[in-house]
């Protein structure tokens, strides 16, 4: 076990590095493999590498041509640099934030379905819980961290916390959305069948709000990744976010723009990846674009 | 023949001290009749529906569906709207399916004998002209198809009465008159255990189909005239040109206006 965390922490910027670029090398060779028609379209898919790419480089020549110092902008190149020197660290500390934001994400997951379906059942429910709960979302959540701190100490538990106060409300408004958006006419056809309650939001609702929850997964995962680097910059001693903290208390920019560079990548995957999911199971939702297709 | 559908008295309004949408409405629908319910729009004859069918109480009056009075949502009662309101995630025969998970003693039978309802209904399908669409999700049919489709979902159940919201208002006029002669031959099958109920606003389609015709006056809605239709069945579309077929239209056609113009 230990050796392959051990090959993993040191080797994750390579395997990274690689797999990028299979994917441009496998982008191209389709491109250039590709009949005159499917140019023009697949073209479209090398645009988001040159315009990443060409950022990157004007970033690095801005730097450079007006010779910046690294304290104040460090290149896309410093903070390569420092990315691979600094690499165990980041690693282990983007696990301990992936894990964080994922276990506050589930957690959101699950109550904000709960929530979401008893919302939609009840309008005594929806009408008289709602004020309260947009109350409850408008609060920043760094406010909320030291009373967390305060209750569970400095660790994992306020980070998980935060990440999961912070994304279940869109979950919660989204199911209830499905639910409560039932065509009237739907429901006329199923209660002259004699369906009970049960029945239409089983056969019905929950079938209906399912790419609204799929699509509240999108915002809730980005929002989850902030809660948890919010409690980890202000009370932990794991995490990106404390990473950052310590790092900008000893003036490190590098380590900092690195430390930035690495969330990115993972709040990038783990979008794709709920929206890889959403693609997945309701694309009977999205059958416009199937038609064109 | 006995009444199936009995309205005597009927007065609904949605909001307390709101207007009425209908006022003493009186109406009777022998069994295995073809109700048609003609007016302008906004008379009230969706409500109409809503209260044979018991999806609303009436205020004041009694509605009587089977010879019992009407207190839940009548169960078994199969409906289609103008807008085929198929389930988008489930292919057009597990749409078909859906009132078969409900009711009973479908319901209880469908595990076992599957095989048998799928095959009822694509038997269904087909006599609608749907022959292997079942596979097919509602989306990727057309229109006409997608109504064809509702239509058998409101029939697979087997109830004994049909109501029908303007199903073919949305459709164009060739595929309209298909679907008359759909729903006239399903109405023949099912020989005098279906009672049909019909709102409409296109009077051709009403005096085609129907057996029994009540005009409503526009809002507050209520009866303003009674006729049957006494051509002969099966009817052919070819009858819709006929000069007999035209001047019962024409008297509808002069009873709503003069609805109209009083209201």
């Amino acid at each position: 076990m230990d050796a392959i965390a051990d090959f993993l922490l040191n080797g994750w910027p390579v395997a990274l590095v690689i797999a990028s670029a299979a994917y441009v090398a496998w982008i191209f060779a389709k491109v250039l493999m590709s009949g005159a028609t499917d140019r023009a379209k697949l073209s479209l898919q090398l645009a988001p590498l040159i315009c990443t790419a060409g950022t990157f480089l004007l970033w690095e020549l801005f730097c450079k041509a007006l010779s910046i110092s690294t304290f104040v902008l460090p290149a896309p190149s410093d903070i390569a640099i420092s990315l691979w020197q600094f690499r165990r660290q980041i690693g282990l500390h983007s696990f301990h934030t992936a894990w964080m934001t994922i276990a506050g994400f589930g957690l959101a997951v699950a109550f904000g379905i709960a929530l979401g379906l008893l919302f939609g059942a009840s309008r005594f429910f929806y009408a008289g819980f709602y004020p309260l709960l947009v109350g409850f979302n408008t609060v920043p959540k760094v406010a909320v961290v030291p009373i967390l701190v305060i209750w569970f100490g400095v660790g994992w538990l306020p980070a998980v916390l935060t990440a999961f106060m912070i994304s279940f409300f869109p979950i919660v408004v989204n199911v209830a959305t499905g639910l409560a958006t039932i065509e009237p006419e739907t429901e006329d056809v199923m209660k002259a069948l004699g369906a009970t309650k049960f029945q239409i939001m089983t056969k019905i609702g929950i079938p209906r709000s399912l790419p609204y929850f799929f699509g509240s997964l999108k915002v809730a995962i980005t929002l989850a990744y902030i809660g948890s680097v919010i409690a980890e910059y202000n009370a932990s001693r794991f995490g990106i976010g404390n990473l950052m903290a310590r790092a900008s208390a000893d003036f490190n920019v590098p380590l900092l723009f690195a430390s930035l560079i690495a969330l990115a990548i993972l709040g990038v995957g783990m979008y794709m990846a709920t929206v890889w999911l959403e693609n997945r199971m309701t694309g009977w939702a999205q059958r416009s674009s199937f038609a064109a297709g | 023949m006995r009444p199936f559908v009995e309205l005597t008295g009927v007065s609904h309004t949605y909001a307390t001290g709101g207007t009425l949408a209908v006022d003493g409405l009186d109406i009777k629908v022998n069994e295995g009749e073809f109700a048609a319910v003609v007016g302008p729009s906004g008379c009230g004859k969706s409500t109409l529906m809503k209260l044979a069918t018991g999806l609303q109480f009436p205020q004041k009056g009694a509605v009587v569906v089977d010879g019992k009075e009407v207190r839940d949502p009548v169960k078994m009662a199969g409906m289609a709207f103008q807008a085929p309101t198929l389930l988008p995630w489930r292919t057009t025969l597990e749409n078909l399916m859906l009132p078969l998970e409900i009711v009973e003693p479908h319901r209880s039978r469908l595990r076992k004998h599957k095989a048998e309802y799928v095959a009822k209904a694509e038997a269904l399908l087909e006599s609608v002209g749907l022959k292997g669409a079942g596979a097919k999700f509602p989306w990727q049919l057309s229109g006409g198809m997608q109504q064809r489709a509702s239509l058998c979902r409101a029939l697979i159940h087997e109830p004994k009465l049909l109501m029908l919201d303007e199903p073919f208002g949305a459709l164009d006029a060739f595929t309209r008159e298909e679907l008359w002669c759909v729903i006239r031959d399903l109405h023949a099958r099912m020989s005098g255990t279906l009672t049909v109920i019909l709102v409409t606003h296109d009077l051709r389609e009403a005096v085609f189909l129907a057996d029994r015709i009540f005009c409503m006056s526009s809002r507050p809605g209520k009866i303003i005239a009674e006729r049957e239709v006494e051509f002969a069945r099966p009817r052919d579309i070819e009858i819709t040109y006929t000069p007999q077929f035209s001047d019962i239209v024409h008297d509808l056609r002069a009873r709503i206006a003069e609805a109209r113009a009083t209201a």
